[in-house]
C-alpha cells in the first residue's frame, strides 16, 4: 500500500468525517492591546491525539494553550472541550493541566507533595493521595527521591516531577509548554519517546507547544504550524513535510529548494512548470495549480540526484557547477550551481563505503528527479 | 613561580609565600572590619550601660556611683565593685509600671506591625507584579518620604488628626458624622503614626521577596485545582516568609522602643517603655533604673530574635 512519508498510521480519527472532535478553537482571536497574538484561529483536536503546535517564538502557540488552561481568555471566538464552551471557567475548574516551560515546581515542597499538590485540592483521601503519588513516582523512576526538594534534582529529574506532577490528577488533556526545552539534547531524545509512551499508556491528549521541528515530528500524530496567529497547516508529520501547504511550510520544516515558474501546461496528470530561466520541469501531483499560475516547485534535497553525467532516463534534469561539497558520515550533501544561478542543494545516503564516479568542487554536474519527487506550490 | 621551582626545589620560595600570606591577612582583615565595628559601636556601650545598671543613683556629675577611674590602684576597684548590684532590677520587679510598660509597648509594637504587615503585603505585591518599566518610580515614591524629617511627618500627624484637623474637616463636610472624632492621644493615633512611619521597611524587604518569586508558581497551582486565594496561602505567603518575618522584625522592634511617636501623638495616657525611659533619664535623672529598664529592654527584643535567626539558619541548611 502507498502511503506519504515512511510511516502508516493506524490512528488517524481526522481522516473520519464521524469522529467527534475533542477540542475545538473557534474562531479564536487574542490581542494584547495593539497586538494580535492569535487571528481568527479555528483547529480541532481529537480524544487521545498527540498534537504539536509549532512555530517561531511570538507566533501565537503558546497564547493558544494558555487560554485552552485558563490562564487567558479568548478576545472573541470560542473554545470547546469535549463539546462545553470554556468561556468563563477559571484553570482551577477546567479538566486541563499543564507542565510549565519552566516546571513551575514548588520550592518549598518535596517532590512528593509536589505531585500530591493537585490531589489534595480535589479533596482525595489521604491512603488514595499517597498510593497515587507512589505510582507517579514509579511513573517516572523517581522513587528514591520522593523526599527531595526540586533544588536537590537535576534538570531532567525536574523534568520528570513537572510531569507526574501534571498527570496525577489524571486530565483529560495535558498541555506541555516547551516540555523538553530545557534538557540537553541527549535526554531531549530519550525523553521525547517516553513521552509517548506515558501518552499511550495512559491514553490522554496532549497539546504539546514546541519550536522544535524535530521534536514536533517525533512526537506528534498531528502538527499544526503557526505563523504570525494563524493556522499555515495543520497535518501529520509526513504529510507536513512531503506534502506542504504553502511555501512557507515547505521552508518551515527541513530543509527544501524552491523553483519559482509558471504552469505553461496542465493536463490531469502531470503539469509543466517553466523556470524564468527557460529550464522546464514535468511534475505529478500538482494539486489545484492550473495553467498560467503563478507557483513554486519544492523538492527536498534528499530526493534529489546528483552525478556527474545526465541520467538517460531522467524526466527532470539540469546542468550546474559543484559549488560546495560536505562529507557528513552518514551522507554528503552537495551545493550544486545551476546555470541560471539558482543554488541547489542535494543530499546522498552514503549506503556504499566506496563510490564510483565521486565529484569534486567545480565539477560539472547534474542534479536530476523523478516527477513526483516534489510538489508545486501555488500558496 | 617556575624559576623558583628550578633554583630551590625542596624549600617553597618567598615570592610564593608573600602572596599567599598577604592574602589571608586581607581576608581576615575583611572578616575583622565589622566585628571590630561590633564590638566598638555595640559591645562597648552596651557594657557601660550594663555597668550604670548595676550601680546606684548619686548626686553627682555622672548622677551614679560609683565611677571606675583609672589610677584608682586595685583595692579601690574591687571595693568599687562590690558596690555594684542588681538592686535596679529588683526595683523594676517592685514597680508595676515597668511591667505595665513593657506589655503595653509590645502590645502596641505587635498590633502596629499587623496592621503594617496588612498594609504593606498588598502594596508590595502590587509592586512586584507591575510593569518592569515603572518598578523604579514606584520604589522611589516608597523611598520619597525618608526624604522629609521624621519628626516633621510625625507632627504632621497632630494636623492632620486633631479634633479641628484636616481629617475631622473633611469627614465633616462630606457629612459622614457631625462631631469630630476623637483620634488624636489615642492608642488609634500611635497605630497610625508607627504603621505610616514604618510602612517602608515593611514594603521593602516584602518586595524583595515578592520580586524574585515566580509567577508561574501561582498559575501551575491554579492549575492543580487552587482558587486564587488557596493558591495565596499554599504558595505566595509561604515563599514570601522570609520578606514577612524580615519586614515583621524591621517594624517590630523600633516600634517597640519609639518614643517621639507616643509621646506626641498618644498623649499623656499611653504607656510605653521608650517614655518611660525617656522620663527616668530626663525628669528623675535615675540613670541607673532607666540603664536597667534599657538592659531589659534589650533582652526581651534580642534574645527571641537570636533564638528564631538560629531557627531559621537552621532550616535553610536543611534546604529551604
Amino acid at each position: 500500500m502507498k502511503s506519504l512519508g515512511s510511516i502508516r498510521r493506524s490512528f488517524a480519527p481526522w481522516t473520519d468525517p464521524s469522529a467527534k472532535p475533542y477540542i475545538v478553537f473557534e474562531n479564536v482571536t487574542k490581542k494584547f492591546g495593539d497586538f494580535t497574538a492569535v487571528n481568527n484561529l479555528s483547529l480541532t483536536i481529537y480524544e487521545k491525539e498527540f498534537f504539536a503546535l509549532l512555530g517561531a517564538s511570538g507566533c501565537g502557540k503558546s497564547t493558544l494553550l494558555r487560554m485552552l488552561a485558563g490562564f487567558d481568555e479568548p478576545t472573541s471566538g470560542r473554545i470547546l472541550l469535549d463539546g462545553q464552551d470554556m468561556r468563563g471557567i477559571p484553570p482551577y475548574r477546567r479538566p486541563v493541566n499543564m507542565m510549565f516551560q519552566s516546571y513551575a515546581l514548588f520550592p518549598h515542597m518535596t517532590v512528593e507533595q509536589n505531585i500530591a499538590f493537585g490531589l489534595k485540592q480535589e479533596g482525595m483521601p489521604k491512603a488514595e493521595i499517597d498510593r497515587r503519588v507512589a505510582d507517579m513516582l514509579k511513573l517516572v523512576k523517581l522513587e528514591q527521591f520522593a523526599k527531595r526538594k526540586p533544588h536537590q534534582l537535576s534538570g531532567g529529574q525536574r523534568q520528570r516531577v513537572a510531569l507526574a506532577r501534571s498527570v496525577a490528577k489524571r486530565p483529560k488533556v495535558l498541555l506541555l509548554d516547551e516540555p523538553l526545552g530545557a534538557l540537553d539534547k541527549k535526554l531531549r531524545e530519550e525523553t521525547q519517546f517516553e513521552l509517548m509512551d506515558l501518552q499511550q499508556n495512559l491514553g490522554l491528549t496532549f497539546v504539546v507547544v514546541t519550536h522544535d521541528q524535530e521534536e514536533a515530528m517525533t512526537m506528534a500524530d498531528r502538527i499544526a504550524i503557526l505563523d504570525k496567529g494563524e493556522v499555515m497547516q495543520v497535518a501529520t508529520p509526513a504529510e507536513v513535510y512531503e506534502a506542504p501547504a504553502s511555501r512557507f511550510v515547505a521552508g518551515f520544516v527541513g530543509n527544501v529548494n524552491m523553483f519559482e515558474g509558471k504552469v505553461a501546461a496542465r493536463d490531469d496528470h502531470t503539469a509543466r512548470i517553466t523556470g524564468a530561466s527557460g529550464a522546464e520541469i514535468v511534475v505529478e501531483n500538482a494539486g489545484d495549480a492550473v495553467a498560467g499560475d503563478t507557483v513554486a516547485f519544492a523538492i527536498r534535497p534528499e530526493k534529489i540526484k546528483v552525478t556527474s553525467r545526465r541520467p538517460e532516463e531522467a524526466v527532470n534534469a539540469m546542468e550546474g557547477e559543484v559549488f560546495d561539497l560536505a562529507y557528513l558520515g552518514d551522507m554528503t550533501v552537495y551545493y550544486v550551481k545551476l546555470s541560471d544561478g539558482q543554488m541547489v542543494k542535494a543530499s546522498a545516503l552514503n549506503s556504499a563505503r566506496i563510490t564510483e564516479d565521486a565529484l569534486s568542487w567545480n565539477d560539472r554536474a547534474w542534479i536530476s528527479f523523478k516527477p513526483d519527487a516534489g510538489v508545486v506550490l501555488t500558496r | 613561580m617556575s624559576t623558583a621551582t628550578l633554583t630551590s626545589s625542596n624549600a617553597p620560595a618567598p615570592a610564593d609565600v608573600k602572596p599567599t600570606l598577604l592574602n589571608a591577612l586581607t581576608s581576615r582583615l575583611v572578616i575583622i572590619v565589622p566585628y571590630v565595628w561590633l564590638v566598638l559601636f555595640f559591645l562597648v556601650p552596651f557594657l557601660i550601660v550594663f555597668k550604670i545598671s548595676l550601680s546606684q543613683t548619686a548626686i553627682a556629675m555622672p548622677p551614679y556611683a560609683p565611677t571606675f577611674t583609672l589610677g584608682d590602684g586595685i583595692a579601690a576597684f574591687f571595693s568599687n565593685l562590690r558596690q555594684l548590684s542588681f538592686e535596679n532590677y529588683l526595683w523594676l520587679t517592685e514597680d508595676a509600671l515597668y511591667f505595665n510598660a513593657y506589655v503595653s509597648s509590645v502590645v502596641i509594637a505587635g498590633i502596629s506591625t499587623f496592621l503594617a504587615l496588612l498594609i504593606g503585603f498588598p502594596i508590595a505585591y502590587g509592586m512586584a507584579r507591575a510593569p518592569l518599566t515603572i518598578r523604579p518610580l514606584l520604589l522611589m515614591l516608597v523611598i520619597l518620604p525618608f526624604w522629609t524629617s521624621f519628626l516633621i511627618r510625625v507632627y504632621a500627624w497632630i494636623g492632620i488628626l486633631k479634633p479641628e484637623g484636616l481629617l475631622n474637616q473633611f469627614l465633616i463636610w462630606t457629612g459622614l458624622i457631625d462631631q469630630p472624632l476623637i483620634i488624636l492621644n489615642t492608642h488609634s493615633a500611635i497605630f497610625i503614626g508607627i504603621v505610616y512611619s514604618y510602612l517602608p521597611f515593611m514594603v521593602l524587604p516584602l518586595y524583595s521577596t515578592l520580586e524574585k518569586m515566580d509567577f508561574s508558581l501561582i498559575e501551575a497551582a491554579q492549575d492543580l485545582g487552587c482558587t486564587p486565594t488557596r493558591a495565596f496561602w499554599k504558595i505566595t505567603f509561604p515563599l514570601a516568609l522570609p520578606g514577612v518575618v524580615a519586614g515583621c522584625l524591621l517594624v517590630f522592634i523600633p516600634a517597640t522602643g519609639e518614643f517621639v511617636i507616643p509621646d506626641l501623638l498618644g498623649g499623656s495616657q499611653t504607656l510605653m517603655i521608650g517614655k518611660t525611659l525617656w522620663n527616668e533619664f530626663f525628669s528623675n535623672r535615675d540613670w541607673p533604673v532607666s540603664s536597667a529598664v534599657a538592659v531589659i529592654l534589650l533582652l526581651l527584643l534580642v534574645v527571641p530574635i537570636m533564638i528564631f535567626q538560629q531557627a531559621q539558619a537552621k532550616a535553610q541548611e536543611q534546604g529551604r
